[in-house]
């Protein structure tokens, strides 16, 4: 008796399980006389991992191409024809995925999200460009990015901009880059790719909005250069970073400079360093700057402290970007909205049979996520400002033409201007 | 000599940054390729978590949509009275576009023997809105699912649906296996 008990659960548990699996088959499937054969779904399969590893190849060849172009073969005429190649390939052809400035956001997500797993391929495109700047400056950034090289196209009439705005501006890529780390590393958003500028124009498809910022920028680009590289491009940061102990960066002259001053024009990008008067290096202002430089200096802990904690503070506000938290939040202060059936979000909701209690649960240590990202991105961005500040005061010895090694995009547009010729 | 010293000083200085940075990269890279995969990875709905909201139809960056209504015949049940063909409280059974849930008239249906029809979706129709997936939920086996067309599909690093779809039925997923699609997935998703 206890057996065949035991047996009608079995065979119950059994077809509970079967019927978990086939959810809803109401109907079972037919047998046919006609002799009709079944059809099976196509599947038509993505782009292959081959095609993918050529992508690595082709930018690996682009951007050896373009260290070779601007150091050794120093021709303006080439970076162009580069640049029209990455715009056809990287851009219209790839339509502008995969590239190196939204990888990182992929390797931030693989940093603080077991669960995902980045591709070798994005790896790559993260890396590849960062070490060719560690030996060759941003060679990547002169002809090979499909969003600089678009806006490289277009720099028609460069002013010059007071270096006070350009030195404020700066700060924007690293404000831009801390919260797309942040943004990512809690797998709320992947700010980079969503609001890049410039992908609608080359997947020729994109919301109104964008379609309007991207050519915005190209028009602005007509006057301001490279406005998107210069004030916002978050990968440039890292790139600057690499490019500034470049081992072998392009010149301007090919020989010795003789500082002529014809080449100080000719940088759209204000990046050529000029020679600085000797004679205002009086004993006085370098006493004073020393001092001044090392109570900037100490300032420095404090400067993190601040923005670590202004941006802590802040995660309340910042953590509603995530869609979790969101819901959460708009529930618990909106309670009649459960009735709401136009609501989409609210009714998946309610429908997934997840708990109020499940959801808060959730929120709560996103959240909790941006607090802590928050204190790291606010002494990141204290950091930089702290340095900033500090380096108004930094001496520097300049006594040559020379291109400024972390803003100089190695576009190759100055060496046309050098009048010396290489003694052979 | 002075000068001479100083120089050096410089050099090592620089030296040492390109050293750190170098080593950075190549700490960066390490730790991220220990977290690595060599599968490229694809987007994917999950048919078992989707509830046909709409937003693939709208939020895709391509227009139309690369989600498309599949038909995964396995599960289909070729019934006369089909709910993912036929809209609720019509007329009469016959295919006239007033009859039709279909929006775009994407579906055709085609008899076979008696009592059975054929289903088939001509995808260049589709525009993923998922009222034949859920009138056939609703009503039927559940055979009309959506998946994300892989030769349609730009495969961008963030998923414009994968961000708003309210059951986070969208994930990335090996290349190798593409489709989840009912009947056929049962064996990979027990495994």
């Amino acid at each position: 008796m206890k057996n065949s008990l035991s047996k009608i659960f079995l065979f119950l548990i059994f077809t509970f399980l079967f019927l978990g699996v086939y959810g809803q088959n109401r109907f079972p499937k037919p047998e046919f006389d006609s002799g009709y054969e079944q059809p099976s779904p196509t599947k038509p399969e993505p782009r292959s991992n081959a095609m993918e590893i050529l992508d690595v190849f082709v930018l690996l060849a682009a951007l050896s191409l373009s260290s070779w172009l601007a150091i050794k073969k120093r021709s303006r005429q080439g970076i162009l024809w580069l640049s029209i190649f990455s715009i056809i390939y990287f851009g219209f052809y790839r339509e502008g995925c995969v590239c190196s400035v939204g990888a990182i956001q992929n390797v931030a997500l693989a940093f603080f999200d077991s669960g995902y797993k980045i591709s070798l391929t994005i790896l790559a495109f993260f890396l590849l460009p960062l070490i060719f700047a560690l030996f060759f400056g941003r060679s990547f950034c002169a002809g090979v990015c499909p969003l600089g090289a678009i806006q490289d196209l277009l720099v028609i009439n460069p002013i010059s901009v007071p270096s006070w705005i350009r030195k404020t501006l700066d700060f924007v890529p690293y404000l831009y880059l801390g919260f797309a780390v942040l943004f990512a590393a809690t797998g709320t958003d992947f700010i980079i790719c969503r609001y890049d500028p410039f992908i609608g124009i080359f997947r020729m498809n994109a919301p109104y909005i964008m379609i309007i910022l991207g050519i915005a920028f190209l028009l602005l680009g007509m006057f301001f250069a490279r406005p998107y590289c210069r004030a916002f491009c978050p990968y440039g940061v890292l790139l600057n970073w690499m490019s500034k102990v470049s081992k072998w960066h392009m010149t301007i002259t090919p020989d010795e400079c003789i500082k002529c001053k014809l080449c100080e024009p000719s940088c759209p990008f204000d990046a050529i360093e000029i020679p600085i008067d000797e004679k205002e290096r009086t004993e006085d202002t370098v006493r004073k700057n020393v001092r001044r430089f090392s109570i900037y200096a100490i300032l420095i802990p404090l400067w993190m402290l601040a923005g670590g904690f202004a941006i802590s503070k802040a995660h309340v506000f910042l953590s509603r970007a995530n869609p979790d938290v969101f819901l959460a939040e708009l529930m618990i202060t909106n309670p009649e909205l459960i009735d709401d059936t136009e609501n989409l979000d609210i009714q998946t909701f309610l429908e997934s049979g997840k708990t109020m209690e499940q959801l808060v649960e959730e929120a709560s240590v996103i959240r909790m996520k941006f607090k802590k990202g928050g204190w790291f991105l606010g002494a990141f961005l204290g950091l930089v400002i702290g340095v900033m500040v500090m380096n108004q005061f930094k001496m520097r010895k300049q006594d040559i033409y020379e291109p400024h090694k972390g803003n100089c995009f190695s576009c190759a547009r100055c060496m046309d201007f050098c009048p010396v010729e290489k003694k052979i | 000599m002075a000068e001479e010293k100083k120089l050096n000083r410089r050099d090592f200085i620089q030296n040492g940054a390109r050293i750190t940075a170098g080593v950075s990269i190549v700490g960066v890279g390490v730790v991220a390729a220990t977290k690595s995969s060599k599968d490229k990875y694809v987007w994917q709905i999950d048919p078992a978590k989707c509830t046909q909201c709409g937003r693939c139809a709208t939020d895709c960056v391509k227009n139309p949509s690369a989600v498309k209504c599949v038909h995964a015949y396995d599960v289909c049940g070729y019934c006369d009275l089909c709910g993912g063909y036929f809209k609720p409280g019509m007329n009469a059974l016959q295919t006239g576009a007033e009859n039709q849930l279909c929006p775009t008239a994407a579906i055709e249906r085609r008899f076979i023997e008696e009592p059975y029809f054929e289903y088939i979706i001509d995808e260049d129709l589709c525009i993923a809105c998922g009222l034949c997936v859920k009138g056939c939920g609703a009503f039927g086996n559940g055979s009309f699912q959506l998946q994300i067309r892989h030769d349609l599909c730009d495969n961008c690093n963030e998923c414009a649906i994968a961000r708003v779809c309210p059951s986070d039925a969208i994930s990335r997923i090996p290349a190798n296996q593409a489709y989840i699609i009912k009947g056929e997935s049962v064996a990979n998703d027990e495994s």
